[in-house]
């Protein structure tokens, strides 16, 4: 199952190449430091949350005295003893610190301790009586909707008259089905150390995919100015989105102990109260109707998702804009009506989660695809394709952008014929028609991503490169490294502009006070903008060099290129180190910030008018399932995926993503299932109760490529295309063959399921057919 | 009578007389020994990311197993050899070696960290698959990784850098200096029971039954932990104070595992992997039921005893061991009883053990010849959950008619319980008639009133129960199971058993 690089370019050295992980060896030999390994100064105080057993009302009382008095304790902070504004939303305002006066969900976090250990925290956190004169909570997205309840105001794509043009249509389908949400579960759970400095300044250690926002956030609650607090981050061990927004907290809270009692403070989160207290992929209701005629061709779409936001807006906002962005999801709709509510619950805020919104989006489009089929007895990879994205006139997508850098048909055509497509289809007909229990399934699924934050303002990246006087070179900028591999992949650009080898590419920790006002690492944005911010740094220190060299060696500029280490100066070469030297004596700055916003996007929210996306990713996935229908056991058999990364940065590390990303993605179908109690209590709160793929889940039989693209045919960097969470999408294609599999009970009936695929729902949907079936002979 | 725990680091004889009774293994290395290659991701042993390798001496051999070291006590550490990811590369020796250890070489040219947080302990659970020294296949790397959760990879590398390093000999140089360490283990095997503390607050590991015995008797209020894979979590999740702590491990008699003509008896010392082994010979099904019992690292600590006293409604082996009539030895003092396993679970949370009593033994009658054996579990994923429901048949037979039936679920009530009228309606029935299962199928509904919680509705368990007896019978009517056309499971399929053929 060795992967070779598929995509080789010729005209570059590093870039292109299988370079390993900058932090691959640290990771084997456990030496790379995450914040809990850090050593801690002198006096490092530790921090517990303390949480109320009620789900929302009013505290009543709060009696903290058995935990002042509980050993180790140093102190127990409330909102009182926030100095400035008591936030970490990232944008509306409406996230507490600690909570004052109310709470709104089941976790929410009331005070916290401050202890002189870790586990004296976490008991003395135990010890509170907190009485809340209790409201009943709005637990499930239909609680809120009946009370109106929501966080943002509702947002609505219209084209055409869908609703006129699916009365008149040939076929009509109408269906709802209840989308799951989904856990993070980044193996290092929140964490931050707060160090305290000269002046009121603070240093922050914080497990975040964004720590401008974090410095924003503490200054804003210290009352400082934010360039008294520095925020560090030089790797997450995971975070999939979910330290977007949400590492936020643990950071402001540590620096809020280390403001109070002087003394360096750190809050680990255990993994219960990690699951608690911070947000999941919002699940959604998804009531949908759909005009078609009787080749499958989709006439009209009407589609509401009614998302459970939680109790605040948090990133609500973007990931559900980006659900209807994705609603399409590579389909063209000439007519569509796609509406989005924001529901709030009394429920932990919901957050973003890789693909931000855009797979419960194309989850739904493929359900749609797989009824049509079923209603029709045709395949659906047939009814899929008859709907892709066309020529002039069937490209534009319901929020306006033309499709036009669509690769789909090639692409699926190259994977149906890979993965045997259409034999298999008839082996696994043969093989239900005599199998009595256990029926097969097999679907091949597209997905097309939009590149870019839909928020203009977060498309730009900076990045400051320093070359030192013996030629090593070190780069820092606005991403951040949750194991994804982008500081290797902007190391290797940097490698590549000086033409020197990866390993005098030393890349640092993420920190606000070396590239200031950065975007979050997310929207799969992190080396399309990093990389390139990085590259106009280098660029700008390599004119000077060649300019330099020209004037010490009376040559050309054109005639001057660098590669293995050295300077081509006309006829000769000299050693990179050796004309850094010389610019040093020569008084040449050796040092410049690069910075990059992202072109062409035009996206008004306002006028829903506008490009959204600079490019879109695509990539295709067949995947063959076995369920068990005397129990809803499933298993995945073979899965084949054929993906688009453009011209690839780094073919291993983009593999990479593309596995871990869709296994990410079959878990959330799958496996994964959130379950709250009906107090909005949430029940699986540990690995022990929620349980994401493990090494025996994968399919036995899975082949991955890379799509042999020219390029991208927008001006990325080295024409590579972002590759972060466009995978996680491919998994749609296991909860279509699950869909396949029962739909084999009964010919021409359309399972009713929800997801995740469990055992549980599956069998559901088994018995739900079987009894249709029996109406439908009597 | 030793005051001190010891143990081997770094090739070295460590010994420690400060320990407190609920000091786990984890802290200890990272807080006390500073050794941060070893990460906490659950601090409930379900994530694999604090495993570590524990080497001890089985039949005089030294053996590595994996373990989770966040809910394993220090004291549980006596006699025995640790080896964390910083011993492989960032110790005194491994620095001077320079070299990386061929899982570790593997894991990097296969790009098998990405986050890196998992990556210790999956390199630990390799290392201890390295050690074991047999050609892993797919199956066993599954297996061996199915306690060490990855969020990031997607696995596909992981295996891989298995399949080429796991290969079946070991030559790195802990093998190479295993006779040192093999006599160091020797030595530290003093059979002196061991007591640190005092009367009130104590970590105790007995050497022998009778003091074991005679000290819990004393101290009926002090807690038996045999591999903490349970209790370990009373500690780090519900922050419980348990002063007193009596650690089983080191009690000889409970290791053994006797395999006679008609039973097979297990001390209750004996963890999973030592004794799936044995178990296995009764039939297919209890090999793969014990082989989906938690993680490798579970089944390394983790007994049978343990999971039959600490009364677990969800427990794994108790339905398969009740429906095999597998008696249970209590003992106290110098006074043991045997009684029927189903009767130790009186209540939910509630077992017929009195005072002072601890397990010391469990027997299990094998099959006879004309006895068939099925058993399922099912769970959200198939390895390392825990079980929505699990469900154990046994029936006799007389050609194709059933003349007894021994039925036991888990998950269906507050016990472990059997199918009292299902097994009496399935008696008479015919095998090849399988319009007449329908009865005993719905008998179910009367035997059991299940509860729902987070795993599964209390309807799915009990629609999954009628599936499960119907696939029962469906297998054993047809003697072969995996005929083409005719496979029965989406997982663990039995190898053919000809003997059942009706």
């Amino acid at each position: 199952m060795l992967h070779k690089s598929p995509v080789t370019s010729t005209s570059t050295a590093t870039v292109g190449k299988d370079n390993k992980h900058d932090s691959a060896e640290r990771h084997i030999k456990g030496t790379a430091l995450y914040i809990d390994d850090i050593r801690e100064p002198q006096g490092t105080l530790h921090l517990a949350p303390g949480y109320a057993q009620a789900t929302c009302g009013k505290i009543k009382n709060l009696d903290l005295s058995a935990v002042r008095s509980a050993p180790g304790v140093v102190a127990v902070l409330t909102a009182k003893d926030i100095p400035g504004v008591n936030d970490c939303s990232p944008a509306m305002g409406d996230d507490m610190i600690l909570a004052d006066g109310h709470i709104l969900f089941h976790g929410q976090v009331v005070f916290a301790v401050v202890a002189t250990s870790h586990l004296e925290a976490r008991k003395a956190a135990r010890l509170a009586k907190i009485e809340i004169e209790e409201t009943p909570p709005m637990v499930t997205v239909e609680d809120g909707l009946e009370k109106d309840a929501s966080v943002l105001p509702p947002y609505e794509f219209l084209t055409g008259s869908p609703d006129e043009i699916i009365k008149s249509s040939p076929n009509q389908i109408v269906d709802s089905f209840h989308i799951g949400g989904q856990e993070h579960f980044y193996l290092e759970g929140q964490i931050a150390m707060a160090i305290p400095g000269d002046d009121g300044e603070m240093l922050v250690h914080s497990s975040t995919q964004h720590p401008t926002e974090v410095q924003h956030t503490i200054a804003k609650m210290l009352g400082i100015q934010d360039a008294a607090v520095v925020c560090e981050c030089r790797r997450m061990g995971g975070a999939f989105g979910g330290k977007e927004s949400q590492a936020a907290q643990w950071a402001a809270l540590s620096a809020l102990a280390a403001y109070v009692t002087g003394r360096p403070a750190k809050m680990r989160l255990d993994r219960d109260d990690d699951m608690i207290m911070t947000g999941k992929r919002h699940d959604q209701a998804c009531h949908w109707q759909a005009g078609y005629d009787d080749q499958g061709k989709l006439t009209a779409v009407n589609v509401e998702f009614n998302s459970r936001c939680g109790c605040s807006a948090d990133l609500s906002l973007g990931v559900n804009d980006r659900t209807m962005f994705h609603a399409d999801n590579s389909y063209y709709y000439p007519a569509s009506r796609i509406l989005s509510r924001r529901v709030m619950t009394n429920t932990v805020s919901n957050t973003a989660f890789r693909g931000f919104g855009g797979p419960q989006g194309m989850v739904f489009s493929e359900r749609m695809m797989d009824a049509i089929a079923i209603k029709l007895g045709m395949d659906p990879l047939d009814v899929r394709k008859i709907n892709f994205y066309g020529d002039e006139g069937r490209d534009v997508t319901p929020f306006g952008m033309k499709v036009q850098d669509n690769i789909l048909d090639e692409l699926v055509s190259k994977l149906e014929n890979t993965s045997d497509y259409r034999n298999r289809r008839k082996e696994i007909d043969a093989f239900n028609k005599k199998s009595p229990f256990l029926k097969k399934g097999l679907a091949l699924n597209p997905v097309k991503f939009g590149i870019s934050f839909t928020l203009k303002h977060l498309n730009q990246a900076g990045a400051l490169v320093h070359v030192y006087t013996d030629g090593s070179v070190q780069v820092n900028h606005g991403g951040t490294e949750m194991g994804q591999g982008l500081y290797t992949k902007v190391a290797q650009v940097v490698a590549e502009e000086f033409g020197i080898d990866l390993d005098h590419v030393r890349i640092t920790a993420t920190k606000t006070d070396k590239v200031p006002n950065t975007a979050p690492t997310a929207a799969s944005s992190g080396s399309d903008m990093n990389g390139m911010a990085a590259k106009r740094a280098a660029e700008t220190i390599k004119e000077r060099l060649i300019e330099l060299a020209s004037k010490l060696y009376q040559v050309d500029k054109e005639a001057i290129s660098f590669a293995h280490n050295k300077v081509k100066v006309g006829e000769q070469e000299i050693a990179f180190a050796e004309l850094t030297q010389q610019a040093f004596l020569e008084r040449v700055s050796l040092s410049s910030t690069g910075y990059y916003a992202t072109p062409h996007i035009t996206w008004d929210r306002e006028t829903k008018d506008g490009r959204p996306f600079l490019y879109f990713a695509y990539g295709a996935c067949c995947a063959e399932v076995t369920i068990d229908t005397l129990t809803g056991e499933m298993k995945v058999d073979r899965v084949d995926i054929l993906h688009d990364v453009g011209k690839s940065l780094n073919p291993a590390i983009d593999i990479g993503q593309i596995e871990g990303g869709f296994v990410q993605g079959m878990g959330w179908l799958t496996t994964e299932e959130l379950v709250y109690d009906d107090q909005g209590r949430l029940r699986t709160h540990a690995p022990s109760t929620y349980k994401i793929p493990t090494a025996s889940d994968i399919p036995e039989d899975f082949r991955v490529k890379l799509w042999k693209s020219n390029g991208n045919r927008e001006d990325t960097i080295y024409r590579s295309k972002a590759v972060g969470e466009p995978p996680v999408m491919l998994a749609t294609a296991i909860f279509s063959a699950v869909t396949n599999a029962i739909a084999s009970l009964s010919p021409g009936q359309v399972p009713q399921i929800n997801t995740p695929a469990t055992p549980e729902n599956i069998l559901r949907s088994v018995q739900d057919m079987k009894k249709r079936d029996r109406k439908a002979g009597a | 009578m030793r005051q001190s725990v010891k143990f081997l680091r770094d090739g070295e004889v460590v010994e420690l007389d400060n320990v407190d009774p609920n000091e786990t293994l984890l802290d200890y290395l990272r807080l006390r020994e500073g050794s941060c290659g070893t990460k906490e991701g659950c601090g409930e042993g379900d994530c694999g990311a604090c495993s570590v390798a524990i080497g001890s001496l089985k039949d005089g051999k030294l053996e590595y197993q994996a373990v989770n070291s966040c809910i394993q006590l220090l004291g549980m550490m006596d006699g025995k050899e640790i080896i964390t990811v910083d011993d492989l590369s960032d110790s005194s020796q491994a620095r001077r070696s320079g070299e990386l250890h061929p899982v570790q070489d593997a894991m990097l040219r296969h790009h098998g960290s990405q986050c890196g947080f998992c990556t210790p302990g999956i390199v630990m659970s390799l290392f201890t698959l390295y050690h074991a020294e047999i050609e892993a296949d797919r199956n066993t790397i599954n297996d061996q990784l199915a306690g060490n959760l990855c969020r990031c990879t997607g696995y596909r590398p992981i295996i891989d850098a298995a399949l080429e390093s796991c290969t079946g000999k070991a030559e790195d140089r802990f093998r190479e200096d295993a006779k040192a360490r093999t006599t160091k283990l020797n030595e530290l095997d003093d059979k002196e029971d061991l007591f640190i503390g005092n009367e009130a607050k104590f970590f105790a590991a007995p050497a022998s039954t009778e003091t074991l015995a005679s000290l819990y008797e004393k101290h009926p209020d002090a807690v038996i932990v045999a591999g903490a894979t349970d209790v370990g979590l009373w500690i780090t999740k519900q922050l419980r104070d348990l002063p007193k702590i009596i650690h089983i491990g080191r009690v000889t008699e409970l290791q053994n595992i006797i395999d006679n003509k008609g039973e097979i008896i297990i001390g209750a010392g004996v963890t999973y992997a030592h004794a799936k082994e044995t178990l296995a010979t009764i039939d297919p099904d209890v090999a793969e039921i014990i082989r989906r019992i938690g993680s490798t690292q579970v089944r390394a600590s983790g007994t049978i005893g343990g999971n039959i006293a600490n009364g677990s409604p969800i427990g794994d082996s108790p339905p398969l061991l009740i429906a095999l009539n597998a008696r249970l030895t209590l003992q106290k003092g110098t006074q043991s009883r045997e009684i029927d396993l189903e009767n130790f679970f009186i209540d939910y949370g509630k077992q017929d053990r009195k005072e002072g009593e601890f397990v010391s033994k469990i027997r299990v009658p094998k099959l006879a010849e004309n006895e068939v054996f099925r058993s399922y579990k099912i769970s959200k994923r198939f390895d390392q959950d825990i079980s929505a429901l699990l469900a154990a048949f046994r029936l006799t037979l007389d050609n194709s008619k059933i003349t007894q039936a021994r039925i036991a679920y888990g998950g269906m009530a507050g016990t472990p319980k059997r199918a009292e009228l299902t097994q009496k309606a399935l008696i008479g029935i015919d095998l090849n008639a399988p319009e007449t299962w329908e009865n005993a199928v719905q008998t179910l509904e009367q035997d059991f009133t299940p509860l729902s919680d987070m795993r599964a509705s209390a309807d799915y368990r009990m629609e999954a129960a009628k599936g499960l007896l119907i696939k029962a019978l469906h297998e054993i009517s047809n003697g072969k199971v995996d005929q083409q056309g005719k496979q029965t499971r989406v997982i663990g399929a039995r190898a053919n058993d000809v003997r059942e053929a009706v």
